[in-house]
């Protein structure tokens, strides 16, 4: 027996309203705006996106790599020397740190460093796995961050970051 | 259901017994037996014979008084002691005679040095320096100097906070800070004489060499070739720290203090502002070749001898032209600073084979004549002959396995570029031989007039590179690199080469698992010593490559090992464990392994490193019972 159109149609919003958990995608003015920023910038592909491609324009790969570190510290673990919610990883990219992180206020916007912060923290695993980029823009050797296994990550700073849990 | 055609079913029969057959025939197979590295040496060549050997410099002086005074023992480079109470036969005995901690967790390459019954020992950042005085039981620390360098400097260092020691000269000892400061201190009382900045960490710049001193002039060379630094080797007064002359990597032939002296060999480094010329517009401002390596000096000749670092970016599409005068070597008058030749090993170099390792000063046989000479184990995996007094390339032998040049043409002395390994936009190019840290990187070699034999401490890695946009910010990196790094051919990763420099061939080597990021002793006890990354100090034979000697440190050893005659007429044998630099970040760094470009690259090559070592600094003195 096959399956009449109406009730394919019917099944498949049944399906949207309760299965799926699709990432709220606001208009891009109105996330710049919110009062929670975390929770606009946190959950939202598109800000993920431009902050992947800002983790390598403004060379931040050089010293972190992909996450593993290098010159700078990993970003991949839980372990944040000065805090790991968006607000505190926006005020290290912002003012930098003493012991070398240089401080990236003036080159970079304030809503670019939400942004920049939004990848760092995907980068430890905590994002949302749909909100992730299919592939860096640029040839790498790492795997995409989708392909990614996902490591269970203890929780840092658990309350500000709702709008990224998983 | 509609049954599916029959050459389906045949399809899917035929794939089902292949995965089948293939199956069986992998468990059939097992695993393959690891090779076991590190134990024995695999005989190459036959040793040079007295008339066929290298000779060190005619005005050569192994250090004197059971003394060592400089990091390579001596201006010509050989780390060679006339010490030989600790020999091949005896050696197998050695113990722990004491130790010291430094209680810093970073890569520790600098070795110590003894004069006069007192030790000085120097450590990664915060560079803090203790004399330690060797004619009291316990050796007391004598003085302690900590001259606080600026703790933003750790964020500008390319590859772990390193320092590579300090020299003595007068009654002085001279150091660099991470922070780009040279300083000089009374040996006996530790009291600062002076301190000179050189550097500016705002702008990427660091020091991490350790200085030579030469006719009354400390020589001090930047580091940060990762964060688009130009290049420049400063001369400063021993006694004053006035900044007598710089010569800068990259530029105007005026910056570069090129002038009438100026007579390189080869006509690809004849012509004027070469420095500005063989660059994209204003790409040499930014260009690298910073010299922090090694330099030796000739004191007949009045010459100085160092290499140049890679230049910047990394990513070579960015930078068309030869990148003068970057990945090469200079020769200079050491009172003037002028250039008498320059040899670029790297012409636009593609793989950040900085040219800044030792050049061991040797005289060689050559065509029925003697040569002077100067012997490089270079980052290319080439071991370059280069006449020392004209600049010209007289013999050049891979000692690694090298994929990216198919040779060097000795009609020019250009490397030939292996086109296949040339880097292309949007790809990752796979199986670059060496790798970035080079055939061998800074880590000295020694060389022995008894045996006529360099002992190179080496890698053997491989590597895959891409490269992406690097954008120039200052204090930032500038790299536009996305590597990884793996085991080259035959699954170790570190090699200690004997390498003959008359014949051009090596005689014997002991391969390792680990690249070996340890300088080399050679001594006149016919023992040559190394350490291995996960902390394993061994003691070979310096004619057969046999294993006499070895005990497990409590961290591994990327430094460089010394012997001295202590104020009880003994013979002892000094080397910091302390893992780190660039190879050992992902210990001493906490690096992730799960990301393979950490490091630049180099963490994916020692991922098993971590439960191997421990980072923390330790001095270990050994003597016979």
């Amino acid at each position: 027996m096959s399956l009449r159109f109406p009730e394919v149609i019917a099944a498949m919003l049944m399906l949207a309203a309760t299965g799926c958990h699709r990432e709220s995608r606001d208009y891009r003015s109105l996330a710049l705006q919110a009062q929670d920023r975390t929770k606009a910038f946190g959950g939202n592909a598109f800000h993920l996106a431009q902050g992947q491609r800002l983790y390598a324009w403004m060379n931040c790969a050089g010293c972190h790599s992909h996450g593993g570190g290098g010159m700078g510290p990993p970003l991949r673990d839980d372990e944040w020397r000065y805090g790991g919610s968006l607000p505190e990883i926006v005020t290290t990219i912002l003012d930098g740190r003493p012991n070398g992180m240089p401080s990236f206020r003036g080159k970079i916007t304030e809503d670019q460093a939400w942004q920049l912060a939004t990848y760092v923290r995907s980068l430890s695993a905590r994002t949302r796995e749909d909100i992730l980029s299919g592939r860096a823009d640029e040839p790498s050797n790492v795997e995409p961050p989708v392909l990614d296994e996902r490591k269970p990550v203890r929780r840092v700073t658990p309350r500000q970051d709702d709008a990224s849990e998983e | 259901m509609k049954r599916p055609p029959p050459y389906l079913l045949v399809i899917l029969a035929v794939l089902v017994l292949a995965v089948a057959v293939g199956a069986s025939l992998m468990a059939a197979q097992g695993k393959p037996a690891q090779p076991v590295f590190g134990q024995r040496a695999d005989h190459l060549a036959a040793l040079p014979g007295p008339t066929a050997r290298a000779q060190p410099a005619s005005w050569f002086a192994a250090p004197g008084n059971g003394e060592w005074t400089a990091q390579l023992g001596d201006p010509s480079a050989t780390r060679f002691s006339p010490l030989g109470e600790i020999n091949a036969a005896n050696v197998g005995s050695l113990r722990t005679e004491f130790t010291f901690d430094t209680h810093n967790k970073r890569g520790h390459e600098a070795g110590p040095l003894v004069v006069g019954g007192t030790m000085y020992v120097t450590t990664p950042y915060p560079n803090d320096v203790y004399a330690l005085d060797l004619t009291k039981p316990g050796h007391p620390i004598k003085w302690h100097y900590a001259p606080k360098p600026a703790q933003a400097s750790q964020g500008v260092a390319c590859c772990d906070v390193v320092n590579r020691g300090a020299a003595y000269a007068g009654g002085r000892l001279f150091f660099n800070t991470l922070d780009g400061q040279t300083i000089a201190l009374d040996a006996a009382s530790g009291s600062e004489v002076w301190r000179t900045k050189l550097a500016d960490i705002n702008k990427g710049e660091t020091i991490t060499m350790a200085p030579l001193v030469a006719e009354g002039r400390v020589l001090v060379g930047l580091s940060g070739g990762e964060m688009g630094v130009r290049g420049s080797l400063t001369a400063l007064d021993a006694g004053s720290g006035a900044i007598a002359w710089k010569a800068y990597s990259t530029g105007p032939d005026a910056d570069v203090l090129i002038g009438p002296e100026f007579k390189p060999f080869y006509p690809a480094e004849q012509g004027k502002d070469l420095g500005v010329h063989t660059w994209n517009p204003d790409g040499w401002r930014i260009g690298g070749g910073n010299p922090w390596g090694w330099i030796s000096y000739d004191p007949e000749l009045h010459l100085i001898y160092y290499g140049t670092g890679n230049p910047g970016p990394w990513s070579s599409l960015q930078r068309p032209g030869d990148n003068k005068w970057t990945a090469g070597i200079f020769a200079r008058v050491v009172r003037t600073g002028q250039a008498r030749w320059f040899y670029q090993s790297s012409p636009h170099d593609l793989f950040d084979y900085d040219d800044v390792n030792e050049s061991v000063l040797l005289d060689i046989p050559w065509r029925g004549q003697m040569r002077k000479v100067i012997a490089r184990p270079s980052r290319t995996g080439f071991f370059m002959i280069i006449d020392r007094e004209t600049g010209q390339v007289l013999s050049a032998a891979p000692f690694a396995h090298v994929n990216t040049a198919l040779r060097i043409d000795m009609r020019t002395g250009r490397p030939v570029v292996n086109p296949a390994k040339e880097p292309q936009s949007g790809r990752i190019t796979r199986n670059i031989c060496p790798a970035a840290p080079g055939g061998k990187d800074w880590n000295p070699s020694a060389f022995s007039p008894r045996t006529g034999l360099v002992y190179i401490p080496h890698n053997n890695l491989c590597m895959d590179e891409g490269e992406v946009q690097a954008n120039y910010i200052a204090g930032t990196p500038y790299l536009g690199a996305d590597a990884r790094m793996y085991a080259g051919p035959g699954g170790n990763r570190g090699v200690l080469t004997a390498w003959d420099p008359v014949a051009n061939r090596a005689v014997w080597r002991i391969r390792e698992d680990l690249p070996v990021w340890s300088g080399a002793l050679a001594t006149a006890g016919d023992v040559v010593f190394y350490g291995t990354l996960d902390g394993v100090f061994k003691a070979v034979d310096a004619r057969s490559g046999r294993l006499l000697w070895q005990r497990k440190l409590s961290s591994g050893i990327i430094s460089m090992p010394m012997t001295y005659q202590g104020p009880d007429g003994r013979q002892y044998v000094a080397v910091f464990a302390g893992v780190g630099g660039w190879s050992g970040a992902i210990v001493s760094g906490g690096l992730d392994p799960a990301d393979p470009t950490s490091a630049l690259g180099f963490v994916n090559a020692v991922r098993d490193l971590i439960p191997r070592t421990d980072a923390g600094g330790r001095l270990y003195v050994f003597a016979l019972p």
